[in-house]
């Protein structure tokens, strides 16, 4: 029972930290709090169906629909977001929310209303571990969601673009002071933000479906988990996603699940109670 | 003499021109969350309120629909009754896709003393009964006493509940908890699952583990029972499955793939039409309904266009017993009304019934190899 409990945790706990990943990519370049970050999980979930009921092999459907996600991403930074430069964090913010609108509002368009479904990536029989059952997706979701935790580190650790991203985050100023352009910064990180928000709908959707309006609740998650992480912290987002989606999972296993959400939103506000900064956020220093 | 003729020849295209249409007033959620109802109902009142007037109306009159999209907003609803009564003037309102808006209708056409047939389905609606208000879908209790017939008649007396977060999933959680013990049914577990879940193997594992279960019903809408019925299977769980009218859609069966292989749920008779067998009395009537909506509008029927056929067909059969279009004779006469065959089923309303269907709307369907087939 408790293997079961922890393996569904762990599905749910690494589709939210993609999506809370997300979340603190933005933040940290730009102090957004992006919230049309669901509608990435959507647009990756809904392109990639409509592109194998299309007839394109799932591969290159998958390719095609993160590739359709960082460009929405682009375009709402240009077009949205860079025009509003100067603009308070909070108009901002704002605008991320009329983008969400948006965007769900073009993919019943775009597509249709309905739910759809994507084929598992390698079949639908499930295997048995540790006197659990699961889904050959579900080693999927762990197994991609983890190599692009790996290559996310990799890329901020490793490359000029990443760490001239990290200068951004930490002082802005002496970023732009030191050649950075914080304009593409800014750029990369929608980039960057929706890629992955699209790989997390790409790797849920064969086990929960997509639809037009699948982001909203997964945004949601996310972004309690990057709360519970702290905001901006990249390990801290996937631990905030794992630690949330094993709570709710043990939480309706052994409690009750009439009340699963609220086990969730307790940790966050028991979080926010007692370690403000999140699990792993950086105490921000007074300035005077 | 000539002034008779005089008034004959002034009065007598007077009296035709007077014959002034019999206005249909519709309220349906065309747009928004619940456009898969408003949708098909509306194309349905169209259709057959063209139908009927190019075979000459109703009572000599023409019928003329007045429609208005309330996008399953019960406010808007309320601002459209109060418009189609007022100002619009008709004679019946159909229509509230959903309960929020029927009930936000309810006590304007009270008031105005008006016949209102809902398409909505749960239970408040007609109980307590309202002078003026009928409803034509089958509700969700009626659902869970099919399911729990069809349970004991496999010899299943200890049931587990799963059901969704939704207005319709804790809906028809509540009326089979409360009908459970009637139809002989023990509910022994009763877990639930949020609005957007993606996953409910927990809730499952509990239902496997807890000793005795003998079938499971899931009370749901949207895709999560699709996601139940995966993890049903996933989990190996072999005992047997049901889900709710909620789902009674080929949508259900294309999402859940293979692991819907099995599963029961009670569904109307619309749904499967086509192989109904020739001697059901209800076979007419639904095979003629889903030709004519398919052909027209080239997209599959639903149960829910239906019961705007229900609703259409039924007032027009009340103004031709009761020889006019006056509301409180149509009032009457739909209360009287027995025998209509619809697609829901066979209607017998009476002053305490104002829906009027039994048990034997629904049919109990099983999953086979990807399709639907009766259970005899």
């Amino acid at each position: 029972m408790l293997a079961q409990y922890l393996l569904a945790g762990l599905t749910v706990g690494a589709i939210y930290a993609l999506v809370a990943l997300g979340f603190a990519i933005i933040y940290n370049a730009s102090n957004v709090i992006n919230f049309a970050q669901g509608e990435f999980v959507m647009i990756g979930g809904m392109a990639s169906a409509g592109f194998v009921e299309a007839g394109l092999g799932l591969p290159l459907a998958a390719l095609l629909a993160i590739g359709c996600a960082t460009l929405v991403g682009i375009l709402l930074e240009k077009f949205a977001v860079e025009r509003a430069r100067g603009a308070s964090v909070v108009t901002l913010i704002i605008i991320t929310i009329g983008a969400s609108i948006l965007l769900r509002g073009l993919a019943t368009l775009v597509w249709d209303k309905k739910i759809h479904p994507l084929p598992g990536f390698s079949g639908e029989q499930p295997i048995v571990f540790a006197g659990a059952t699961l889904l050959p997706q579900v080693v999927w979701v762990i197994g991609v969601s983890a190599l692009a935790v790996a290559l996310v580190w990799w890329f901020f650790n490793r490359t000029l673009t990443g760490k001239a991203m990290l200068a951004v985050s930490h002082n802005r100023l002496a970023a732009r002071l030191a050649g950075i352009s914080v304009r593409r910064v800014l750029l990369t990180s929608f980039a960057l933000s929706a890629a992955l928000g699209a790989l997390a709908g790409i790797l849920i959707a064969p086990i929960s479906f997509t639809s037009w309006d699948v982001g909203i609740m997964l945004g949601l998650k996310g972004f309690a988990a990057a709360i519970l992480g702290g905001l901006g912290s990249g390990p801290g987002a996937v631990a905030g996603g794992l630690v949330l989606g094993i709570v709710e999972s043990l939480g309706a296993g052994y409690l009750s699940s009439a009340y699963k959400d609220v086990f969730a939103f307790l940790i966050i506000l028991a979080a926010l109670v007692f370690l403000p900064d999140g699990l792993f956020g950086r105490r921000a220093a007074e300035r005077v | 003499m000539i002034a008779r003729l005089f008034l004959a020849v002034l009065v007598l295209p007077l009296a035709v021109f007077a014959q002034e249409p019999i206005r249909i007033g519709a309220f349906l959620s065309v747009t928004g969350p619940a456009a898969f109802l408003g949708d098909p109902e509306q194309k349905t009142l169209e259709l057959y309120v063209e139908k009927l007037n190019a075979a000459g109306g109703v009572l000599g009159r023409k019928l003329q629909l007045v429609a208005y999209d309330s996008a399953g907003d019960a406010e808007k609803a309320r601002a459209y009754v109060k418009r189609l009564i007022e100002q619009d003037k008709v004679d019946v309102l159909v229509g509230g896709s959903t309960t929020g808006e029927t009930m936000a209708a309810v006590p304007l056409a009270e008031a105005a003393g008006i016949p209102f047939i809902s398409l909505a389905g749960a239970v408040v609606i007609i109980e307590p009964v309202k002078k003026w208000v009928f409803k034509t879908p089958h509700t969700d209790r009626m659902a869970c006493e099919k399911v729990f017939v069809d349970m004991r008649e496999r010899g299943a007396t200890k049931a587990a509940l799963i059901s969704g977060a939704g207005g319709f999933d804790r809906s028809m959680r509540a009326e089979c908890l409360k009908v459970a013990a009637k139809n002989g049914v023990q509910i022994i577990a009763d877990e639930s699952y949020g609005a957007g879940d993606t996953d409910m193997t927990a809730q499952l594992t509990k239902i496997k583990n807890t000793p005795g279960v003998q079938a499971v019903l899931n009370c749901g809408f949207g895709q999560g029972p699709a996601i139940v019925t995966k993890n049903y299977r996933q989990l190996g769980i072999t005992t047997p499955f049901y889900q709710s009218h909620g789902v009674a859609s080929k949508q259900y069966v294309k999402l859940s793939g293979d692991a819907a292989e099995g599963v029961r749920l009670p569904a109307a008779a619309l749904l499967v039409a086509d192989t109904l067998p020739a001697e059901d009395a209800q076979k007419k009537v639904v095979v003629s309904y889903k030709h004519e909506y398919e052909k027209r509008f080239n997209q599959e029927v639903s149960t829910f266009g239906g019961h705007a056929y229900d609703g259409l067909m039924l007032v027009v059969e009340a103004m031709k017993r009761a020889g006019s279009a006056d509301k409180a004779k149509v009032r009457d006469a739909l209360e009287s009304t027995k025998g209509y065959m619809g697609t829901a089923g066979v209607v017998n309303m009476s002053a305490t019934d104002h829906m009027g269907l039994d048990l034997t709307a629904f049919r109990m369907l099983e999953v086979r190899k990807g399709d639907w087939q009766l259970v005899k």
